[in-house]
């Protein structure tokens, strides 16, 4: 296959930030190439799959049964002691689906494709361009021939791996203090209570820094995943494996369909994602809920804004930092201030040992703690109406809630 | 002695090279490579793997 030496944009990842810029992009007029390392659009994942009804319907989306596998309404908090907190989320409009991502991916970038995007696939991106400091195209290696592609415009939604980012001087490697380590499993014939509510178990022994989830996709399957803090001595995997021995009872009858790895960025995005002739979007600028790490939702709305500014700039001749800095200030606006919030949330609650985590569900179960305060606190907010609660408590609660407010 | 990759266990995830801080690795669509001549040791890639597939053998 030939592909045009010269576009428009040019979007280095076929995942969610890359389908949904190229549709947009596509839908303003420009030209648009996406090109993939891999052999396909999709798989490997390295997801728990789990995304947001409002994020879906971002840009006028329906969940589309080949990949909206099964909706989720409640989730379920369960304490190192063992005690659940069920909380339902739908009350407030929050619900989400546990998708097959290999299908919405697909789907994605038919719609791009529709549009008019190109797509290059088993292709590698080995450097930019550059000239006179601003980026106008990439080097690529694709079926052993090195090619070069120009372009007004160059956007990098190549993952947590992103070296687009670095060959055009954006950022460096990630801290290894700043990301979790993930492993899952997809299982099937797992005994599920309400496949409308997802899981999350808590522990220094269970995730050090980080949560096991059963998430399920319909009845009987279930991704279940780990994410642990990064600087662990032991592996994701092995704290994924010794957790389902001790929950063997349950899945005794259940067994692997896929094995998923991947590395989460929690921390704040990357301090500059533009650049002369350049944007970052998505994983590549590490825009990571720093809560849950999910990142499908930040990628969507990202790309959303991206293309806006981009094709703007475009269109006016001038793709420079200064006329691409939009992107950046009104992402920052809409979402990046409340990562920001996120991120100090997460901070407090890594240095709760399993001791005041299980205080936390003994006040839901006496109900002096509404357990949607949680929900809050995935939003970054209401760290000071817990504390006022626990000052409440008791004298031990009382001086570990002052550490919340400081 | 830089960091080699056990295959077997590769998910071929790319954590590895998130975290490098030299660009000594580098994943194409099935392989991780790992440049010996810029690793430097740090080690960051055998904490961060999520299935224990590289290791850099400290001197």
């Amino acid at each position: 296959m030939t592909y045009a030496p010269e576009w428009d944009v040019i979007i280095v990842g076929g995942g969610p930030a890359g389908n949904k810029a190229a549709q947009e992009f596509a839908k303003k007029k420009m030209s648009v190439l996406v090109i993939d390392r891999k052999a396909q659009i999709g798989p490997p994942k390295r997801c728990g799959e789990g995304l947001s009804t409002r994020w879906i319907k971002l840009g006028g989306q329906e969940p589309h049964p080949r990949w909206a596998l099964q909706e989720i309404t409640s989730t379920m908090l369960i304490a190192p002691n063992g005690k659940k907190i069920k909380i339902d989320t739908s009350k407030t409009g929050q619900t989400g689906y546990i998708i097959e991502r290999s299908q919405w991916e697909k789907m994605e970038a038919g719609r791009a494709i529709r549009l008019g995007a190109k797509y290059m696939l088993k292709a590698l991106v080995t450097g930019v361009i550059k000239d006179g400091g601003r980026v106008t195209g990439v080097k690529v290696s694709r079926e052993g021939n090195e090619e070069e592609y120009r372009c007004k415009l160059l956007i990098a939604c190549d993952g947590v791996d992103s070296m687009v980012g670095r060959y055009a001087g954006l950022h460096t490697a990630m801290p290894l203090t700043e990301c979790d380590s993930g492993y899952q499993y997809e299982m099937a014939n797992v005994p599920i209570d309400d496949p409308k509510c997802m899981e999350l178990y808590f522990g220094k022994d269970v995730a050090p820094r980080g949560y096991v989830w059963v998430f399920p996709k319909g009845k009987d399957v279930a991704n279940v995943g780990i994410g642990i803090a990064g600087t662990d001595g032991e592996t994701a995997k092995s704290y994924l494996d010794r957790w389902l021995e001790k929950h063997g009872d349950r899945f005794s009858k259940a067994s692997v369909t896929e094995i998923n790895a991947g590395v989460i960025p929690i921390t704040k995005p990357v301090d500059e994602f533009v650049g002369d002739g350049i944007m970052l979007v998505g994983d590549s600028a590490r825009m990571v809920n720093p809560i849950h790490g999910g990142g499908m939702g930040a990628a969507l709305e990202a790309a959303a804004i991206a293309a806006k500014v981009g094709a703007r700039a475009v269109k006016a001749g001038d793709t420079s930092k200064k006329a691409l800095k939009p992107y950046h200030d009104k992402w920052n606006k809409v979402r990046g201030e409340e990562f920001a919030r996120i991120l100090r949330v997460r901070h407090f609650v890594e240095k709760l040992d399993d001791e005041q985590f299980n205080l936390f569900v003994d006040l839901v179960e006496q109900k002096k703690l509404d357990p949607r305060l949680f929900v809050e606190l995935g939003h970054g907010r209401g760290l000071v109406d817990i504390a006022k609660i626990l000052v409440k408590a008791s004298p031990a609660a009382a001086k570990f809630a002052m550490s919340f407010i400081k | 002695m830089p960091a080699e990759v056990n295959r077997s266990k590769c998910m071929i995830c790319g954590g590895c090279v998130s975290v490098c801080p030299v660009q000594a690795l580098e994943l194409r669509e099935n392989v991780l490579y790992v440049d010996t001549k810029k690793c430097i040791d740090c080690g960051n890639c055998e904490k961060v793997c999520p299935a224990g597939a590289i290791k850099v053998v400290k001197k």
